[in-house]
């Protein structure tokens, strides 16, 4: 008897069903997350409503929305919100390319890393919220504090990982570049820079979140604009809603721009 | 008399670690001539891949003399190809690209050398796949490609370090006696590294047995077979084949003495 290996053009029955099964099964959980959002919703609206929680203190998702309303009407919501994804870009490009320069000298000269590395991993531990108000103090209240206490926050922990995945190359496949007589330029071109694509990929994931805590640090102690700044000012006059609307905002820019290098990743991943 | 391609005279070479130096070649001497084949065989750690960098030129000599054409090795203008364990194709490239990489990284990246690859790919079955990605392709055919990738410098010294030791027995045996014919075909002068004694006899017209560490040469076997157009494959089946496979291992048993008591 012959068995017939390739998949039929027709799916048997047992495959029907095990896809439609399965198929079922991702609904199922969509349906049961928004259930309990809703439900989440909902119990928060109800318990304002009937008094059980102050919802001075607590707020509730009608006037949330009411605030979403008048905010996006006038505008003032999309300058913050311009304002945080500006500074938050500008920090995560820099990080991004400053660490990659710097963990591309410490490939470079060894000796320039063993000196280095110590003074890094000390930076990198640090809380960095303890250097925003030093920065203000020596930059002034603008947003170049802002974005400098961004990259501070990712730029350490950053090069030290790539600056790892450049070690971590395979020896053999820079033997083989200098067997074919190249330089170490070419090692770095050739071989160095592309197989550490994946993990640049997964390091910017990881930074631009980072990016993002560095801003909203920043903004909570130097900024007239800004979502950092408009959760400081409203906690201050007591606008819990303002507060809160904040946070939802910095939650869905944060699973945005993570959602972003996730398709990039993806999309690139496939050559490497 | 002809000018041996390389010559060794009185090698040694030692690694030296913080915690110690370690004497990994010791003495050797060898010629290897023109469209000759010389296999290395010896306990693993005896010095074998120090040996073929010695030669590449990746590590300098700590005492002795080696010569290519007659000039020694940093004045040479000896071409030297070097294939290593894993075929090391760079997956992002495609196989037409990890072809040209020495080609690429030398600059000669001109329609003489690009048609030498060319033809390459086409003798060597690999022309419809020059556009594939290294992982589409199976491991005698990756084998392959690092070759033509060796071979597309038009090197005068062929270096290949258990070039077949990643793949399976079958395959093994089968890219072995490939590889083996295409290098035979051409006549390129080759040393080869390989820890399989059949493989060893069936290329080579010289055995080189190394002792373990610190590596000495033991003995050389020289190979000779009495039927016409010696092939990897159609020497297996000679009673001298048969003859050298035990010679040689008993002499590599002796080295593992120690091992085997
Ligand atoms: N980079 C190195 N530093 C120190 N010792 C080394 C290094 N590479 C190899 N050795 C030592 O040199 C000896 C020979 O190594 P190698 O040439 O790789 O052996 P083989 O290829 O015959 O297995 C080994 O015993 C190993 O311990
Ligand atoms: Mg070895």
């Amino acid at each position: 008897m012959k068995t017939k290996i390739s998949t039929p053009d027709v799916p048997s029955l047992e495959q029907q069903q095990y896809v439609k099964k399965i198929h079922r099964n991702h609904l199922l959980i969509r349906i049961y997350q928004i259930l309990l959002f809703a439900g989440f919703l909902t119990l928060w609206e109800v318990s304002a409503r009937q008094h059980w929680i102050n919802d001075f203190i607590f707020c509730c998702p009608s006037k949330l929305a009411q605030t979403l309303i008048t905010m996006t009407s006038d505008g003032s919501l999309f300058h913050h919100i311009g304002i945080t994804l500006y500074e938050t870009l500008i920090g995560f490009v820099i990080v991004i390319i400053g660490s990659l320069l710097i963990a591309t000298l410490f490939w470079w000269n060894e000796t320039l890393s063993k000196v280095l590395e110590p003074y890094l991993v000390i930076l990198n531990a640090l809380p960095k919220s303890a250097l925003a108000p030093v920065l203000i103090v020596w930059l002034g209240a603008n947003k170049t504090t802002i974005i400098v206490c961004a990259c501070s926050v990712a730029i350490f922990g950053s090069i030290l990982n790539i600056y790892t995945g450049f070690t971590n190359v395979d020896s053999d496949k820079v033997k083989l570049i200098e067997t074919l007589h190249g330089n170490r330029f070419q090692c770095l071109r050739l071989v160095v820079l592309p197989s550490n694509v994946p993990n640049i990929l997964s390091i910017m994931k990881v930074n631009i979140g980072l990016c993002l805590v560095g801003v909203v640090i920043g903004e909570f102690l130097a900024a007239r604009e800004g979502l950092g700044y408009l959760i400081i000012y409203g906690s201050q006059t007591f606008k819990m809603s303002h507060v809160l609307l904040s946070i939802l905002i910095l939650c869905v820019i944060a699973m945005l721009l993570y959602l972003i290098l996730q398709q990039l990743e993806k999309k690139l991943i496939e050559y490497f | 008399m002809e000018t041996p391609l390389l010559e060794f005279f009185n090698v040694n070479y030692t690694y030296h670690t913080i915690s110690c130096e370690t004497l990994s070649l010791k003495d050797i001497s060898f010629k290897l001539y023109k469209n000759e084949f010389i296999s290395f065989v010896g306990p693993s750690g005896c010095g074998k891949t120090t040996l073929l960098n010695l030669v590449a030129g990746l590590l300098p000599i700590t005492s002795g003399q080696i010569l290519l054409k007659g000039n020694s090795g940093t004045n040479s203008d000896a071409n030297i190809g070097y294939m290593l364990q894993k075929d090391h194709l760079l997956e992002w490239r495609t196989i037409y690209k990890n072809l040209t990489l020495g080609l690429e990284i030398q600059k000669k990246l001109d329609s003489y050398h690009l048609s030498i690859i060319d033809e390459l790919l086409k003798t060597y079955g690999l022309w419809d796949f020059r556009h594939a990605y290294p992982r589409q392709l199976s491991g005698g055919m990756r084998q392959r490609a690092a070759l033509i990738r060796t071979l597309a410098l038009s090197p005068d010294i062929l270096l290949l370090d258990e070039p077949f030791s990643a793949l399976d027995y079958q395959t093994r045996l089968n890219v072995s006696d490939d590889i083996g014919s295409i290098i035979k075909e051409k006549g390129i002068s080759t040393l080869l590294v390989t820890h399989d004694l059949a493989e060893a006899i069936s290329m080579s017209d010289r055995v080189i047995v190394l002792t373990k560490r610190p590596g000495t040469i033991k003995t050389i076997v020289p190979i000779t077979f009495s039927i016409a157009n010696r092939t990897p494959k159609s020497v297996r089946n000679t009673p001298e084949f048969n003859q050298y496979y035990n010679k040689i291992w008993e002499a590599l048993y002796d080295e593992n003495e120690d091992f085997n008591s």
